[in-house]
Order: C-alpha cells, then structure tokens, then sequence
C-alpha cells in the first residue's frame, strides 16, 4: 500500500501535470483565472488575498526547505520559534482566505452558476490540506526540523527515480496524508483553473508597454530582393 | 521618423439622431452570446447624462487612463507595473456587473403555456447570469434621452466644475437641452489597456492601429477594465476573458465598412487613414493639458508632403494606404478644416475617434429677458412670459458664449477644458452655415456670409467642401479603406482553412469555464 500511495502516485501526479498542462495550454484559449470579481467584489478583498498571500508564503517555505534543507537543520532554538510561528500565521491566513472564499461561492448565486464541479473539488482538497498543514505544525513540532531532515530525503528521493517509501512509511499518518494531499494538488492542476499559476505575469515587469505585433516583416516584405516569407509569424 | 498608418474615425455629433442602429449592428454581430450580453462595444449615451458604465467619465472612481506626475512623466492611474502586479489577487478599482447592469430576459414561454385563468400572465425577467427571476434595476440605455432627470443628467461628471448657477440655468425646463455621444473604442495611439495588460495579451496591430485583445493570451487578470478611461473593455464573465471592440477587422480588411459606421442612419460616421510619427508618441502623451489635444493633431503627418511619403514608403506603407490617406476624410476633418476634436483629451491615450461637437445647442437659443433688453433680432419670438427664444442667424456668434449648454460643459467633453478651442469650431461651424443660408435662403447677404467666413479664416471653396462632406457624402467619400494586403501578408489571419465554419467573434474552440 505504501509502495503505491509514496512510491507510485508521485509519478502518477507529475507525468499527469505534464502531459496535461500541456495537453490543456494547446492555443492557450483555455489558460485563465476566470476571475469572478467582476461578479461580486466587496466579499473578495477579505478573501483572495489572505488566500493567496498565505499560500504562496507557505508554499515557498516549503519549497525553500526542499532546495536548501540545511538552511532549517542549522537554525538555532529562538530562530525556529520565530519561523514557525509567523509561517503558521500565513497558514491560517490561506485557510481563513479559502474558507471565506467557499462561504463567498455558496452564498452568490452569481458566483454559482460560474462555479465548475472542479471549483469545488478543488476547493475541498486545498481545505483539508491546508487543515492538516495547521494541524501538523501545531502538533508535531518543529517541523521545519523535521521536514528538512526526513521529508526533504524522501521528496528527493523522488526525483532520483529511487524513492525512499522507508522514511514517510514512519511519518505520522496525518504527514502521510498531506504527503497524498500535495500529489493530488498537483495531480488536479491542470483540470482546474489552478493552471493560471503557471502563467503568472512575470514577464509583465520587463517588458514595454506598449506592444505592436507587425504581421510581416514591415521592411523586408517591401524589399523585391527578398523572397516574400512563406513561415508563419512568430505569435501564431 | 517612424511612420504608421492608422485608421481613425469622425463622428459628426450634429447628424446623430440617437437611434442606436449602430449599437443594435455591432450587438448583432459581436456581442450576443453567453457572458457578452451586457458588452455594448458600440453605444450611444445622451449627454448630460452618466453613459455607460454609470458615470464612467469620473476616474476618481475608475481610476482610468494615465495621469502625469510632477516629474513629467506619465503613468497609468489604476494600473501599471506596480499598481497591476500588487493588486492582481484583487483590483480594487475594477467595475463590477452592477456598474453596468445585470443582463435579463423575460420568461415569454410563460405567456404561451400559461393555462386558462382569470388573470393575465406575465413575463417575468430572469436574469440572464443565474436564470432566477431578479427585479431589475437597471437596463442598457435606460438614461436615454432623460436630460434634466436628476438620477441622470444631473449625476454627468462633466459638470463638476460648473458653478451651482450655471448647472441650475441647464437644467430649467425652457432651456433644457441634449444630444447624443455615440462612442466605440478609440482605437488608442497611447492606449491604457495595452499598457495595463499584465499577460501582454492586447496589442496593437501595426499595419492599420486597430488595438486587439488575444484571447489566447489574455489570463483575466482584468487589469484593462480599469486602466481603459473609456470603459470600452469589458470583462466576459463566462469565459474568465475581456473583449473589446475590434474596429470590424474582418470588415476593414476587405474594405467593407465596419458594422456600426455601415449602418449608420444619419450617416455621421466617417472613417479614414491617418499618418503618423511613432518617435512622438510618448511625448505628444505627455504634454502639458493644456497643449494636449494640439500636439496630438500636430503629430498625425501630411499625407501629400514628399518627405511624408518617402518615409513612409521606407517603413512599409504600401502605395494603396497611402492613396487612401491623401483621400481620408479623416485628415480633412481634423487636420485640414480643424472641425473634429478628440474626446477627453486629458485621459492621454491618444484616442483616434474624433467628434464634430454638436451645433444644436447653440442654434436654438434661449435667454432670459432682462426689462426692456431689446431682442437680438428682429426675428426672434418673444414668447408671453419672459422668455426669449433666438433663432436668429444675425447676432449668432454673439451667441456662441451665451449657448444653452454653458462652453464650459463642452470644453470638458471634447476640449480637455480648453473653451476657447471649442469655441473656435462653433464659429467655423456657424460661419458655413450663414454661408450656406445665404446660397439657399438668400436672406442672409454676400458680404455678411463672407464677413462669417473671412471671421474664422475660412474661404467659400472650403466652406462648400465641408458642406459638401457633411450633408452629401456618398458612401466611397465617408469610408475610405485601403486594402489589408493580404496578398504580401499571408499570415494576416489565421489560415483560412483553418478557421473555415467558425463564426461570430470566432472562438476557435467552444469558451468554457475550466473543464
């Protein structure tokens, strides 16, 4: 059982998020966050953004231990307190963030009728992976400690195609389903609108401006020197 | 010099009717389908009124177009790099459904499969977001005609800086005036939405400036809803995608006009190629207000000048566009006559749609007889009480300052607060009718009318061309549109086998929500 719930289902989830991101981005029609403010606004405030500034905190933390585990096994007693406690705050930030976004969904029949199945889905998972993520910090301390010396090996593990089961078979079982609960999240990425993370607009702080596509090579195309272009432009 | 063609638009605000046949087209053909219900990329708002989105003028609310800083640049008021980026979990300036209105049906089944009863059916509205029945508060256009109603006329943005005299006189039942505004996208040289647009999913197409949003592209961060001053990108509610007005390209490109400058009833639409230098933009955009809106004319090029030419030819501007901008109606509106003026110049996107301001309120004018005043003419009626109504052509430029709307108002439509430029094309508007009224009527003398003319520097050849442009324009003379060369441009489109059986906006694949 454990060899396919921490052996298995990771590369499960990572061939399915590859393939399907990409099986989904095709023309990149269907690529957005389908916001719903336009729909309703004032509930959203209180929602989104504790939602999103709390995740994406918790999920860099995780993914700062997972590159550099020895920057949390080297931190001394006051620094782990410190850490820990302000990481917990971010968490329930995201959690009291999503629930008020479900209470926003369940509540607006507007905001219904642009609900999908996924939504909901979706929404229920991130919960009780949020709720387990509290609870294991609260719980099970410190787990940043932990996390770096056990779990980092076995993630690693992963990527090397030799998967260490033996080191989260021990875990707790609330680890070991949160463990589950990361695949699944990243199993469900891109059936849901989480895809638009992977689109975020980075590329919007360097760029110009404005922009202006030319449909052909605006100087060359006059020049009867040249062959006129038979390959498509760069943006199609 | 870096010269681009543009296709620019006049509206002649004097021959609009308000009968919203443009806006019924561009509907028609764009805009009627799931989540697009409530866009009107075409619409026609009476003015004084609150338009559409309610009050859109009023970017202290919107926080639209780009506003310049003391160190003299300009940057975008509710958007931008920082501002986008910061606020992308949730933009406080975005306009919600209920800024414009929910979109509703009516349950007309109910009026047909109603059984027999005492009392007669009815059709109730549902909503057309959630299909439940909802009381409606609002529709598209319902502000129309409604001048003086204080829900509407009174709420216009414009008249913030009138004083409480001058907004009262507008509004008395003897004086009370309106006309119409229709608008569509501008059409930007310096356009917000573009700027604002995180995924860089709007662009500007080179060839003809028509600004277009890539719906493959565009991710619904919704930060062009509220950088457009506009208000003429909206936010498609179904697809999680904007949509703006795309100037008809399928039309233009093969030389048809677009849908709502076609069916135009009074024919007040013309539309035209204009030239101009891309090196300028930023700095035309950031001129002080007060010179805004003449280093934007400045900044559109003379099609017949050589150098023009050459320059143009160097950057690729085929033989044809040029053709079609020597003959723009555009340029002869603008530049050459000086009658057409953008609208809200001080937004600083360089909108390319200019309006003729209208002459209605000026032509029938009303004053209050003060005791023995003696009338303007000897035409004008005097009515019982002591009221005076002008219609006389005589003292008419006298008229000009004293117009049922104050110039004020108009200034802060369409002359980013500067009266005497609007000022200036009355004058010339009325000087081309005394013109006229002394070739037809004959009442009016030769050297009045050439006293009116030479008044605002206009000669009779000149006074007949605008007369001729406005009232007899034949269809090839209101639009010229040079060809897209597809034929140097295979790619311009899709290929065509691809996207043969799509229809509509063109979706080429269904638009739905996530899975």
């Amino acid at each position: 059982m454990d060899i396919l719930l921490f052996g298995a289902f990771p590369y499960v989830a990572i061939v399915v998020f590859f393939i399907g991101t990409i099986w989904r981005y095709q023309t990149g029609f269907k690529y957005s966050s389908l916001s719903s403010q336009f729909l309703e606004t004032k509930k959203l405030f209180l929602s989104s953004v504790p939602f999103h500034v709390g995740i994406l905190v918790i999920l860099t933390g995780h993914f700062i231990g997972f590159l550099f585990p020895s920057w949390f096994t080297s931190a001394g007693g006051d620094g782990i307190i410190s850490f820990e406690t302000i990481t917990l705050a971010f968490g329930l930030s995201a959690i009291a963030g999503l629930i008020f976004l479900m209470i926003r969904r369940f509540q607006n029949e507007r905001i219904m009728t642009v609900t999908t199945k996924m939504d909901i889905l979706i929404e229920f998972v991130l919960l009780v992976q949020f709720g387990l993520g509290i609870w294991i910090a609260v719980e099970l301390r410190w787990g940043s400690q932990w996390y770096a010396a056990v779990m980092v090996p076995y993630l690693r593990s992963i990527f090397t195609l030799d998967p260490n089961i033996s080191a989260v078979s021990a875990m707790p079982i609330a680890v070991q389903l949160h463990v589950i609960g990361a695949f699944l999240f990243i199993l469900l990425i891109p059936f849901t609108r989480l895809v638009h993370f992977l689109v975020a607009p980075f590329h919007y702080i360097t760029r110009p401006y404005q922009i202006v596509r030319w449909y052909w090579d605006k100087k060359a195309i006059r020049d009867t020197d040249t062959p006129w272009t038979t390959t498509r432009p760069k943006h199609l | 010099m870096d010269i681009r063609s543009q296709m620019s638009m006049v509206f002649h605000l004097d021959k609009c009717i308000g009968c919203h046949t443009c806006t019924v087209a561009c509907k028609n053909i764009w805009t009627d389908r799931e989540g697009a219900e409530y866009m009107w990329w075409n619409n026609v708002e009476t003015k004084p009124g609150t338009g559409y989105p309610t009050k859109w003028e009023d970017q202290e609310i919107y926080k639209g177009g780009w506003e310049k800083h003391s160190s003299g640049n300009i940057a975008l008021k509710g958007a931008g790099k920082r501002k986008g980026l910061l606020n992308i979990f949730y933009n406080p300036a975005l306009p919600t459904i209920d800024d414009y209105y929910e979109p509703f049906t009516y349950k007309y089944l109910d009026l047909i499969e109603s059984p027999q009863q005492d009392v007669q059916p009815v059709a109730r509205p549902v909503s057309l977001i959630t299909g439940k029945p909802i009381d409606i508060k609002m529709g598209p256009n319902w502000d129309d005609d409604l001048s003086g109603t204080p829900d509407f006329a009174r709420k216009d943005p414009n008249l913030a800086n009138l004083s409480a005299a001058e907004q009262e006189a507008m509004f008395q039942l003897e004086r009370m005036a309106f006309f119409y505004l229709p608008r569509i996208c501008n059409h930007c040289l310096n356009p917000a939405c573009v700027a604002s647009c995180p995924s860089g999913a709007i662009y500007k197409r080179g060839e003809d400036g028509v600004v277009l949003i890539d719906q493959s592209v565009c991710r619904g961060w919704r930060m062009c809803v509220t950088a457009c001053p506009y208000k003429k990108t909206y936010y498609n509610w179904s697809t999680g995608k904007s949509e703006k007005c795309l100037l008809c390209f399928p039309r233009i490109e093969v030389g048809e006009a677009p849908a709502c400058m076609h069916s135009c009833v009074g024919r007040i639409r013309y539309l035209g190629v204009m030239l101009y230098d891309a090196d300028k933009i930023e700095q035309v955009a950031s001129s002080d207000e007060k010179d805004l809106i003449q280093n934007q004319i400045d900044m559109y090029l003379d099609p017949h000048d050589p150098e023009v030419i050459a320059a143009a030819k160097a950057n690729g501007i085929a033989d044809s566009t040029l053709r079609a901008a020597q003959n723009s109606p555009i340029y002869k509106f603008v530049k050459e006559w000086k009658i057409a003026l953008p609208l809200h110049a001080e937004f600083r996107t360089l909108p390319n749609l200019f309006y003729v301001p209208p002459m209605l309120p000026v032509m029938a004018m009303v004053g209050e007889q003060k005791g023995d005043s003696p009338k303007l003419h000897s035409v004008a009626k005097n009515w019982d009480d002591k009221w005076l109504y002008d219609t006389s052509l005589d003292e008419i430029f006298g008229t000009i300052e004293n117009m049922r709307f104050p110039l004020k108002y108009m200034a802060n439509l369409f002359g980013a607060g500067n009266e005497d430029l609007l000022a200036d094309k009355l004058k010339k508007l009325m000087a081309i009718r005394i013109y006229r009224r002394h070739v037809t009527v004959g009442d009016i003398s030769a050297e009045k009318s050439a006293a009116a003319l030479a008044d605002v520097n206009l000669t009779a050849d000149e006074a007949e061309a605008i007369y001729k442009m406005t009232s007899l324009p034949k269809f090839n003379e209101r639009f010229v549109i040079p060809a897209a060369h597809r034929e140097q441009a295979l790619e311009m489109l899709e290929a065509t086998e691809e996207v043969k059986g799509n229809t509509g906006f063109g979706f080429t694949e269904p638009p739905v929500r996530g899975l």
